[in-house]
């Protein structure tokens, strides 16, 4: 057998694979963070939260509704993302005007708000959603044993991240949106309405976290702290990628998947840190992050 | 309202006269208070958290209908699965408001870090939900009772049935804390002398971890026929779902070392079908266990008791025996004299039955193994488990030697 650094190589394959998904939850989740960011100037720590919400609304939409996994991908973030609209529109929108820290902590409370009453109306051990059967079965691909849902995890993710990028840096509503945040009065002087396309746009990175959060619900337990875990590794991302940057923040969820995924063979103890050894690092050598342009 | 001194000293005039006042005044300083400490918000908030602080309130309100005479609070904190929280809470507890028994604590790395506070305050320390069995070993101290179960008997119950079974070669997956390494250590021993292997090992950051697909990746890759996890609550929940998920379950068979009846209902009946699982308690075991659960489980519909919650209520009431045996004044004096106390009496209960508490503060509980129902099989709500084997209590734990605790005299 051929061996890597004294590791086996199908095993080592098998992490690379295994770091690629979750990177891919890494991707979303800094993507809509990135969006929030570059467009709004609000560091959104309610993020993970509405994540968790996001598999939570699946679970009450098949356990109430009988409405399944598929349905509940596109009816989650709807759901969702209409929520962020009216917390965008009644809370964060008044902060605007002030330090990025208001945000911060005004969504960081947010956060624990919505953990909590989770929390108190269905508990922390999670609750069961069943992959959909389409996807259930794995397949061999030689150096390891995929489960069909984990490759469609990835290609959902990658097609999802494409796409938002696509939209923001090659239509003409990416490019409102775009000028929006560079110099409002004048693009609202050319008849746009602003404040809608921010509430909009904050809505539309919520709905990403939501789909994430359904993407998730299968694989981990739906509970009320699945948000959390994600969190913390999803900001250093953004800061590695270089904050409000979109591309930045989808090739950096990806890459620190794949670092994470190599800790945990290598030393597995050290896997939950080695993100933020990564950022320390690159923080050091570019301030600005990997992708982030010039202030 | 203004009061004039006249007003002042009649009051302190009829004070002194009234015959009810000073017997009110003896009743307030002999308050036993009982402060419950788990995860109130964490991966731990089901297999502790706020049932088994119901429980607890249930012993009192038992024992209390027939022994009105005695004066009890309960209060309780979440620790987050922090040791320093745990411990300046703890110290707060017992400096300012007089708490006189600490209960429950979950997380080894939590209940071993406040042992050394209640032996310093000479309190008296129950502890239901955590598992390491250090804590009647070396770390044991005369101020503290081991309730509900620890890893020893975990590894002895559903290792040794593991073992038996054929499955002689281990890989682990393990919390990388405390409980998780006592956990592993405890279940190698085990294995060895049962002529068994360990072929690898996984420690995992806690907590924090939910993807557990790059390590069931490296126990597959092993070869090794069991796979033993050495974590709890979530961490269970979600690594079982993943070993299901990638397949691991049809070459390897599955030792969730220590997984409750509330992470069987987490993960659902058509995932958990199968496994095998030990607690000392299970609601539908017998006419007591029964009995207790219909007691409470209307108070905590959504999670019913566990064996930790057992503990609570089994603990709380052994205890307001013992200080009611011998006093409120007495027991608050002194931790050491309360928990001889409570060593000396035999234990009876509806959750664990009769059982006897060793002189290093192992309460021997018996150990049941269980098997997880098929969804086909169960008949109602919470109807989960089959049962397996049982051990009784004196053969279910550590030898008392073996133990090596100080205080105990070989």
């Amino acid at each position: 057998m051929m061996m890597i650094f004294g590791i086996p190589a199908p095993l080592l394959f098998g992490q690379l694979l295994l770091g690629l998904i979750n990177g891919a939850f890494y991707a979303m989740l800094s993507l809509g963070l990135a969006v929030i960011f570059g467009m709004l100037n609000i560091i959104n720590f309610a993020h993970g939260a509405l994540f968790m919400m996001g598999a939570f609304v699946a679970w009450i939409l098949l356990d109430q509704l009988g409405i399944g996994y598929f349905p509940a991908l596109i009816l989650a973030p709807l759901i969702v993302g209409v929520f962020g609209v009216i917390l965008e529109r009644t809370i964060i929108s008044r902060l605007y005007k002030l330090d990025h820290l208001y945000g911060l902590l005004l969504t960081f409370g947010l956060s624990l708000v919505i953990e909590g009453l989770f929390r108190n109306a269905y508990g922390s051990s999670g609750l069961p959603y069943r992959i959909p059967s389409v996807l259930q079965g794995a397949t061999d691909l030689g150096f390891m044993f995929m489960p069909n849902y984990r490759g469609w995890v990835v290609l959902s993710a990658l097609v999802v991240c494409i796409s938002t990028w696509l939209i923001i840096e090659k239509t003409s509503l990416g490019a409102t949106l775009r000028a929006a945040t560079e110099n409002a009065p004048l693009v609202q002087a050319f008849g746009v309405n602003v404040p809608r396309v921010i509430t909009l746009t904050y809505g539309a990175g919520i709905a990403l976290a939501a789909f994430a959060g359904v993407l998730a619900a299968p694989i981990y337990s739906v509970n009320p702290n699945m948000g959390t875990n994600f969190i913390n590794t999803v900001f250093a991302v953004v800061v590695i990628g270089g904050m409000g940057s979109i591309l930045g923040s989808i090739i950096t969820g990806f890459g620190l998947g794949v670092i994470e995924g190599l800790t945990k063979v290598f030393y597995p103890q050290a896997s939950a840190t080695v993100v933020f050894l990564v950022m320390i690092i690159i923080l050091l050598a570019r301030p600005r992050g990997l992708f982030g342009k010039a202030a | 309202m203004t009061l004039s001194r006249r007003s002042v000293l009649t009051a302190s005039a009829l004070a002194l006269t009234v015959p009810g006042m000073p017997r009110l005044a003896r009743a307030q300083s002999a308050t036993i208070k009982i402060g419950v400490l788990n995860d109130q918000s964490g991966p731990y908030t089901n297999t502790g958290g706020a049932t088994s602080v119901i429980c607890a309130k249930q012993a009192l309100l038992e024992f209390g209908a027939s022994n009105k005479d005695l004066n009890v609070e309960i209060i309780s904190a979440d620790h987050q699965n922090k040791p320093d929280l745990a411990v300046s809470i703890v110290r707060q507890w017992f400096d300012r408001d007089n708490v006189d028994m600490l209960l429950d604590v979950p997380t080894s790395s939590v209940a071993l870090a406040v042992q050394s506070v209640v032996r310093e305050k000479n309190k008296v320390y129950l502890n239901s939900g955590a598992a390491s069995s250090a804590l009647t070993g070396e770390q044991c101290s005369p101020n503290f009772i081991h309730w509900t179960y620890d890893t020893f008997m975990l590894a002895k119950s559903t290792g040794g049935a593991m073992v038996k079974a054929g499955g002689d070669s281990w890989f682990f997956l393990t919390a990388d804390y405390a409980f998780g390494k006592q956990l592993q250590a405890d279940t190698t021993a085990l294995v060895k002398a049962a002529g068994g292997s360990v072929a690898g090992s996984v420690q995992y950051p806690f907590p924090g971890t939910s993807d557990f697909s790059s390590f069931l990746v490296q126990a597959q890759s092993s070869k090794a026929k069991v796979i033993g996890l050495c974590n709890a609550g979530g961490d269970t929940v979600n690594s079982i779902k993943q070993i299901a998920e990638f397949g691991i379950n049809k070459t390897m068979k599955v030792a969730a070392l220590l997984m409750f009846v509330t992470d069987v209902h987490a993960l659902g009946l058509d995932v958990a079908a199968g496994l095998n699982l030990t607690e000392s308690f299970y609601w539908d075991l017998n006419e007591r266990t029964r009995a207790f659960t219909n007691r409470v489980k209307d108070k905590t519909p959504k999670n019913w008791p566990n064996m930790v919650h057992a503990g609570c209520y089994s603990a709380t009431l052994h205890y307001l025996k013992a200080v009611h045996d011998m006093g409120a004044a007495e027991a608050k004096k002194d931790g050491v004299v309360t928990v001889n106390r409570m060593k000396a009496m035999p234990v009876d209960d509806d959750c664990f039955g009769k059982t006897k508490i060793r002189e290093d503060g192992r309460n021997l509980t018996p150990a049941y193994l269980f098997e997880v129902k098929k969804p086909s099989e169960s008949k109602g709500p919470w109807d989960y488990f089959k049962q397996v084997a049982h051990t009784p209590g004196d053969e279910a734990y550590r030898p008392l030697a073996d133990g090596h605790c100080s205080f105990v005299k070989a």
